[in-house]
């Protein structure tokens, strides 16, 4: 906290001062609505009927309350040309987010520990290049990625999916798991060197007991990161791989029969669900890795 | 042997990642590059015949939408983001008690998938339900906001609503700057009898410098590379009004199946990531090794 | 007997950068070596070398008789406290002791009976719980003890062990490692940039600079003969009194004439030392100009000088004049009569004198 708001101003009048305490809260107020009221809608909407939603008020509350659209959007909501929902395209997701943020994770811990801790000459150049590649824009790369998933025979697959999010995640991760294990002292690494341990006991039995919070961070991150991406999803997946988003996309924009606006919303609250839970639970360490990804690069 | 292994262990525990960086970063983008100098079209070929694809690019009207987004949409977006963020970590670092809650609330789109905000936002501003159709219901009958389906118009919901999802992150990053000025030297400038608001525009936000320039590496990163946003708020739409050169490069790639302009515009966009990003990542690593 | 520790040829270059030039050094058993210099000098870089975290460009080293240039630190039978103790922050204290006889995979029983001897001779019994984050400075030093003493290895190194504690702490440490030294018998390569930790521990010592040794010797031989003028400023505080002078040999023995700023020059007349060139920088320590009537015998000189500085430290006073163009310090006895602004007679011991090479720096007596 800066010192500034605790002292008393000078010159000012009690009642000057009160009407100043006011107006900064109304002001806080009226941003907290700002970004409450997207939420607010959604949710409000995705429990109206649509007679209600064609008749009623955007920011009424619900006259009546039904689940029926939740329903629809879990299981029934056309994407195209199926319509189950975006069920299956939720447990997609999931496939591909678990393996891909266990994997980019361990990976970024191996490297970020070699980078850090085991330096050697030329490490600095390879990680600036793999810091360089987490700011490429990924259109780039979406062609020839394309054409190697093909090649491999994976194009079209959740391990494909895996593979990118892997492969694009490991800049993030390295940088997440270097940058914290560089304020670790070397000299930790040379004591256990002379204790006789080497590589992977050094990792296991020093390292990785004191990397709990990184691996949180990490894990949010690529979590987020990879439960939200699109591009990706929408560039290598084919009918029966998607990931949520990219279903969510479908039935929204899907022209056929009447535009369901409660199931849209519901579909998306789903969609968001996820990254949203992590969020409220460990708020603290998402934004520690916003922060770190984005200062720090 | 196991002498070299061991000595040799942490490199191979690099390779692969080093590998992998080569290929599918470095590689590609010289694939891009390759290409973006051929007559692809459906299938890509190899043979160079120059900037063809390039003067083809600059010479499309719906690119040249799509460039003209980019930089209303790119400045708008970080102007008032950086604003906007500014001003709501000036408001929140004046002892407000219940700053935490706040802050959540202020920070939770930033969790969000762009899909989920630009499926909201699109209900929200959808002319016929949403918020016209409410202001009208309220009896304000003249009242009219159609951005979205306004071809003049609807790039700038897709302002409104990245500025919904990122500003609040700004926000953090500016009052985490606010909380790290040196607090001896805010005291000293108190004692001299300097008035608040002389503080923050004399000291305090002089000193956030980096923090600025890091806030708007970000936020133009995210600009450029807006594709979600736009594909779910507006699909590029009313016509190709909202295009922005991500969604065109895909437009190209997976649509119209036109290798040779999905390549050049790629590149296009890599250039401009490259030229503000670059300087700021070099000067990045060399503080770090003065350090 | 092979000594313990033998460095012949060494370098140690980053790219083109030489960090170490031509190390040449030797211990026996039950030696302490300390590696001296100020910081940048290489000094840690030779102690990494010695235990193997750092692979050497050049040249040989052997520990025990057998030769350890390409063995890897685990099996060199060497154990090794560092500048930050280096204690694993996970680990209780205890296990931070046994963890290199885990990973050498020593039984159990055997663990313990060391971890209790150690502990008990460190006096550390009531902190095997507790995690590194919970001890002192002075505790967490005693740990990184016991880490190296439960070893029991060939050679012990210390890399700068004392200067993360204070003052007082340190002296006290200090006391403690010799006191270790000479209970265990054991040979010990200890770095360190206080050259009083490095007088008061070392049965020899190595001062370095710019990755070259510049002298090796014993206390008393580093201190008293410096070899160069870096080791002459280096060593000892307040540091020797460096002054230009010129030289005469007549019959009586040498003349040595130091300019003052006011009034006549200074002249000495060494009796000893004789065959000296023209130009010298006289190397004399602060207290061998003493007070005429405490000091006599027959290479003493006495001369007046103005006193400008007086500084009482309790013990001894120290008075500053200008002598040859530079701050001279003498360490004279408390009672002294000195007052600045006033002449005063001092003795120069010439018995104790070093003289120096202006162009080369090197010892000429």
């Amino acid at each position: 906290m800066t010192d500034l708001a605790t002292s008393p101003a000078r010159g000012q009048s009690q009642s000057v001062r009160i009407l100043l305490r006011w107006s900064l809260y109304i002001a806080l107020g009226f941003f907290v609505m700002i970004y409450l009221l997207p939420l607010f809608v959604m949710i409000t909407t995705s429990l109206k009927s649509l007679e209600e939603i064609r008749t009623g008020d955007l920011v009424a509350l619900p006259r009546e309350v039904t689940i029926d659209a939740w329903l629809t959007a879990w299981s029934g909501a056309c994407t195209g040309i199926k319509c189950e929902g975006v069920r299956p395209y939720f447990w997609n997701s999931v496939l591909i987010a678990v393996p891909a943020v266990a994997i980019s994770t361990l990976v970024g811990a191996i490297n970020g520990y070699v980078v850090a801790q085991w330096r050697f000459r030329g490490a600095n150049v390879i990680f600036a290049l793999m810091l360089f590649g987490c700011f490429i824009p990924f259109q780039v790369v979406l062609l020839p990625m394309a054409r190697v998933l093909g090649i491999i025979g994976i194009a079209g697959t959740i391990q494909g999916l895996i593979f990118v999010h892997v492969v694009y995640g490991i800049g993030f991760t390295t940088l997440f798991f270097r940058n914290y294990y560089v304020t670790i002292p070397v000299e930790l690494t040379k004591a256990a060197k002379v204790d006789g341990a080497g590589f992977f006991r050094i990792f296991w039995s020093i390292f990785l007991p004191l990397s709990l919070p990184i691996i949180v961070v990490t894990v949010i991150w690529q979590f987020t990161q990879i439960w939200n991406d699109f591009l990706f999803g929408v560039s290598f997946s084919q009918a029966g791989t998607q990931p949520v988003t990219v279903a969510l996309n479908n039935i929204v924009n899907s022209t056929t029969g009447v535009k369901e606006y409660n199931v849209d919303m519901a579909a998306a609250i789903i969609a968001a669900l996820p990254t949203l839970l992590v969020y409220v639970v460990a708020g603290k360490y998402f934004i520690r890795g916003l922060t770190a990804g984005s200062v720090k690069g | 042997m196991t002498k070299w292994l061991e000595d040799h262990l942490p490199k191979l525990m690099l390779a692969p990642s080093f590998v992998a960086v080569l290929v599918f970063v470095y590689g590609f983008i010289a694939w891009t590059a390759w290409v973006s100098l051929t007559r692809s079209r459906l299938l890509p070929k190899y043979e160079i015949e120059g900037l063809i694809q390039y003067e083809r690019l600059f010479a499309s009207p719906r690119w040249d939408t799509a460039l003209n987004n980019l930089f209303i949409f790119g400045a708008l977006f970080i102007v008032i983001a950086m604003a906007l963020g500014l001003l709501m970590a000036i408001l929140l670092d004046q002892n407000i008690r219940t700053e935490g809650a706040i802050r959540t609330i202020y920070l939770y789109p930033m969790a969000l998938s762009m899909i989920v905000t630009g499926t909201a936002w699109k209900w929200i501003l959808n002319p016929g339900l949403g918020l016209e159709a409410m202001v009208k219901g309220w009896g304000f009958e003249r009242f009219s906001f159609d951005w979205l389906v306004d071809p003049d118009m609807a790039i700038y919901t897709v302002v409104i609503a990245a500025l919904w999802q990122s500003s609040g992150f700004v926000m953090a990053l500016f009052l985490a700057g606010l909380r790290s000025v040196d607090g001896e030297i805010i005291k000293a400038a108190q004692v001299d009898g300097i008035p608040t608001w002389r503080i923050y525009t004399a000291i305090i936000i002089p000193s956030m410098a980096p923090i600025f320039l890091s806030a708007f590496i970000v936020l133009a990163h995210l600009a450029i590379k807006s594709f979600d946003l736009v594909i779910a708020l507006t699909g590029g739409g009313p016509g190709f009004a909202t295009d922005l050169p991500a969604t065109y490069m895909y437009a190209m790639a997976f649509s119209r199946g036109d290798i040779g302009q999905a390549a050049s515009s790629a590149m296009v966009m890599m250039a401009v990531v490259f030229a503000i990003v670059v300087p700021y990542l070099y000067s990045e690593l060399r503080a770090q090794k003065d350090d | 007997m092979a000594p313990i520790l033998e460095i012949q040829n060494l370098y140690k270059n980053y790219g083109s950068l030489e960090i170490l030039k031509d190390i040449n050094v030797s211990i026996d058993s039950g030696d302490f070596l300390v590696l001296v210099g100020p910081s940048g000098c290489g000094k840690s870089t030779l102690l990494n070398c010695i235990a193997g975290l750092e692979p050497i460009s050049g040249g040989r080293l052997s520990i025990g008789g057998q030769d350890m240039t390409n063995v890897s630190p685990k099996d060199r039978n060497i154990a090794m406290v560092f500048q930050s103790y280096a204690l694993y922050p996970t680990m209780s204290v205890a296990k931070n002791i046994t963890f290199g006889m885990k990973v050498r995979g020593v039984d159990q029983s055997t663990q313990e009976t060391k971890l209790a001897q150690v502990a008990q001779q460190l006096q550390i019994e009531p902190l095997l719980g507790r995690r590194p984050g919970q001890l002192s400075g002075g505790q967490r030093q005693r740990v990184a003890m016991g880490r190296a003493l439960v070893r029991d290895p060939m050679l012990f190194l210390f890399d700068e062990p004392l200067s993360n504690l204070d003052a007082k702490l340190r002296v006290e440490m200090r006391t403690e490692i010799k006191a270790l030294h000479q209970n265990l018998g054991a040979s010990m390569v200890y770095v360190t940039h206080d050259q009083i930790e490095a007088m008061t521990l070392a049965t020899k010592i190595v001062v370095m600079k710019g990755g070259e040794i510049q002298q090796i010797g014993t206390s008393s031989e580093i201190y008293n003969r410096p070899a160069n003028l870096f080791v002459a400023d280096f060593m000892g505080s307040p540091a020797m009194n460096l002054i230009p002078a010129r030289t005469q040999s007549n019959d009586d023995g040498t003349h040595i004439e130091i300019l003052r700023k006011d009034g006549e020059p200074i002249v000495l007349t060494d009796q000893v030392n004789r065959g000296l060139p023209s130009d010298v920088i006289l190397g004399v320590r602060p207290e061998d100009i003493a007070d005429p009537k405490m000091r006599g015998g027959g290479n003493v000189q006495a001369a007046d000088c103005i006193v400008d500085i007086v500084e009482p430290t309790g013990a001894d006073t120290y008075v500053v004049m200008q002598l040859g163009g530079k701050s001279v310090t003498a360490r004279l006895h408390s009672e002294t009569t000195a007052q600045p602004g006033k002449t005063q007679r001092l003795a120069f011991d010439l018995g104790k004198v070093s003289y120096f090479a202006p162009d080369t720096g090197l010892r000429l007596n």
